[in-house]
């Protein structure tokens, strides 16, 4: 959107940052680096880009979000309880037993996640079939995909890849889809590169017949530009190269393989915190810095 | 009434549903000349989707289309289709996408191609699903109104079909229930549950066995998921002897559901047919007979149960 408030932006991604960790530890697992990669991107998706209304989930004319990716999903939860899905206070129920904040999304428990995902490699099929739906009821709202770098590795990534741009051709080509490659680099046994390396991405992609974007995952002003661009773009769907930093915010975490799937302990916790929010520490964070001390003297 | 394929009645039932419901979609993985909904796509053109050979990817599609408020009927070979049982399972089932889900080419009944073309492990599969049904029509007239009760199915559906001609079991006026076993041939001695491709065999046999005295119940169970129990514990409560017939391996599939039913609610006799290798070539008819699947090869298995 033209002339985005990225200051506002900026600070609602640094507190899901905040949320993401206090989420995670009090949930004792989950998955900080690929939320903490994806979150800027999820901040200018929810709340300088896509159209929904919390109070009516399925309204029929809304934009649609699949994350691919679904065990980043902590950073989605954030993004839905700061839009007014739920309350924040449900945050902290992440991965107990009888919360609709699964460890995966569930779509049936949660309105407002459009499809299940974690098993990965399906969400952007699902995605791109939800963009030939719309186009199909000609409806104006668009689906917007982000898939993890990792899970690219997936065979069914690459048979929609093949589809997707010519999908509904010629009469309903899918120009409503937008796909957001989280390129953090790392998966769960190590660096992407060393276990199945995607290069030359952006090639492969623009030889299948996707129009291509670049930019930088944590750059908002350079995300929502792209989105822009994505928008604009008529007759094929567009792919976007988001480069990214896995753990991005919290030294220790940044490019670690480890912190992968690993929940930090409430005194990492905390100074991981010290480190997203700032010190001083900001009044917003000070609550969730007490909380998370407490919870490691118990 | 002629006989005919389920899939060939599947395909005919597209197109007349097609015309007066534009939300019916097909999705193909470059077998809609064998599924059959090529007259389907002739007809409605922009509402048919050859995705190629990419079965998860057309599952995934489905599901979207689904969640956008179409019907979709996502078409494959039983075995390619819950081959991608994984996207079934998360896509479809767990995110509750209305997918009509397609299994054609059922069974060792399709002969020649093999084992690996057979769908013998799709009910198995797709019973561990919590909210999948599983439908398998018997003839044409059962096959159109299955279809066309899937369409109106709130959620995701199987239906499992076959490659070749069935002959008809039902009267013209036959209404297909969904979730009801029907009666085909009543009967106090055995009761024969049987579904699919081997429902006109298993009619043969007991005809043949009323001419050696033994009266058996035909039941034919479309519905395999949910199972009718009422008229299945009925029948066997009056019968006290229950024998399953279905071109699927015993594992998983009818005589595994019915074996669960009896088990938990009134344990009776039980023996399963159905296939217990893996497939092979060969022609239809020889492949019946030798997994005990014909006329004479259930009769003698019934035979033989009772005089155990």
């Amino acid at each position: 959107m033209a002339n985005p408030d990225v200051t506002k932006l900026e600070s609602i991604a640094r507190e899901g940052r905040v949320q993401i960790i206090r989420m995670l530890t009090h949930a004792g697992s989950g998955h900080p680096g690929g939320s903490l990669s994806v979150i800027d991107i999820l901040t200018t998706l929810y709340f300088n880009r896509m159209r929904y209304d919390p109070a009516r989930p399925r309204w029929e004319d809304r934009d649609r979000f699949v994350l691919s990716k679904g065990h980043c999903v902590p950073a989605q939860y954030y993004c839905m309880a700061k839009a007014g899905y739920f309350p924040m206070d449900r945050l902290i129920t992440l991965r107990k037993l009888g919360s609709p904040l699964q460890g995966h999304p569930d779509r049936v428990m949660l309105p407002g996640i459009e499809a299940a995902t974690g098993s990965l490699g399906q969400g952007l099929s699902v995605a791109a079939g939800m963009a030939l739906g719309l186009k199909l009821s000609d409806k104006a709202g668009r689906v917007y995909c982000v898939v993890g770098d990792g899970e690219s590795q997936e065979g069914q990534i690459w048979e929609t890849l093949m589809s997707a741009p010519k999908l509904g051709a010629p009469d309903h080509h899918l120009d409503n889809l937008c796909v957001i490659l989280d390129y953090n680099g790392i998966q769960l046994d190590g660096f992407v590169k060393k276990i199945l390396d995607l290069e030359p991405v952006t090639d492969k992609l623009k030889s299948f017949g996707w129009p291509v974007l670049e930019v930088t995952g944590h750059d908002i002003a350079q995300v929502d530009k792209a989105l822009d661009q994505a928008e604009a773009t008529k007759g094929a769907p567009t792919f976007i190269v988001a480069h990214t930093v896995k753990g991005k915010g919290v030294s220790f975490m940044e490019n670690e393989p480890e912190w992968h799937g690993k929940a930090p302990k409430p005194e990492e916790a905390v100074r991981a915190i010290h480190e997203i929010a700032g010190d001083p520490l900001p009044a917003w964070a000070a609550p969730v810095v007490a909380e998370l001390s407490a919870l490691g003297k118990k | 009434m002629a006989a005919k394929a389920s899939r060939a009645a599947f395909g005919e039932a597209l197109i007349e549903l097609g015309a007066r419901d534009e939300r019916i979609v097909t999705l193909d993985a470059d077998l809609a000349k064998s599924t059959m909904t090529t007259g389907f796509a002739k007809k409605f053109p922009s509402r048919a989707f050859d995705v190629g050979i990419a079965e998860s990817g057309m599952i995934g599609l489905a599901a979207g289309l689904a969640l956008t408020g179409h019907v979709p009927f996502a078409c494959s070979f039983a075995c390619f289709l819950v081959g991608r049982f994984e996207t079934i399972r998360v896509s479809v089932a767990y995110s509750d996408a209305p997918v009509k889900l397609v299994g054609t080419h059922v069974g060792v009944a399709i002969g020649e191609d093999g084992y690996t073309q057979m769908g013998l492990e799709d009910i198995a599969c797709l019973r561990s699903l919590p909210n999948i049904p599983i439908v398998q029509p018997a003839d044409e007239i059962e096959t159109k109104q299955a279809v066309a009760y899937a369409v109106e199915h709130a959620g995701p559906i199987y239906l499992r079909l076959t490659r070749q001609n069935l002959e008809p079991v039902h009267e013209a006026g036959y209404r297909f229930r969904f979730g009801r076993a029907d009666v085909l041939r009543p009967g106090n001695d055995v009761s024969i549950l049987t579904t699919g491709g081997p429902v006109w065999n298993t009619l043969e046999a007991a005809g043949r066995l009323a001419a050696e005295g033994v009266h058996a119940e035909v039941i034919n169970v479309a519905t395999i998921k949910p199972l009718d129990d009422e008229a299945i514990l009925r029948s066997a409560g009056r019968t006290g002897h229950v024998v399953t017939v279905e071109d699927h391996s015993i594992h998983g599939g009818l005589g595994s559901a019915v074996a669960e039913l009896l088990g938990e609610v009134m344990p009776t006799p039980l023996k399963r047919i159905g296939v217990t290798t893996f497939g092979e070539s060969g022609d239809a008819k020889g492949l019946y007979a030798r997994h005990g699947l014909d006329p004479d090869g259930i009769a003698a298995t019934v035979h033989k149960f009772l005089a155990r």
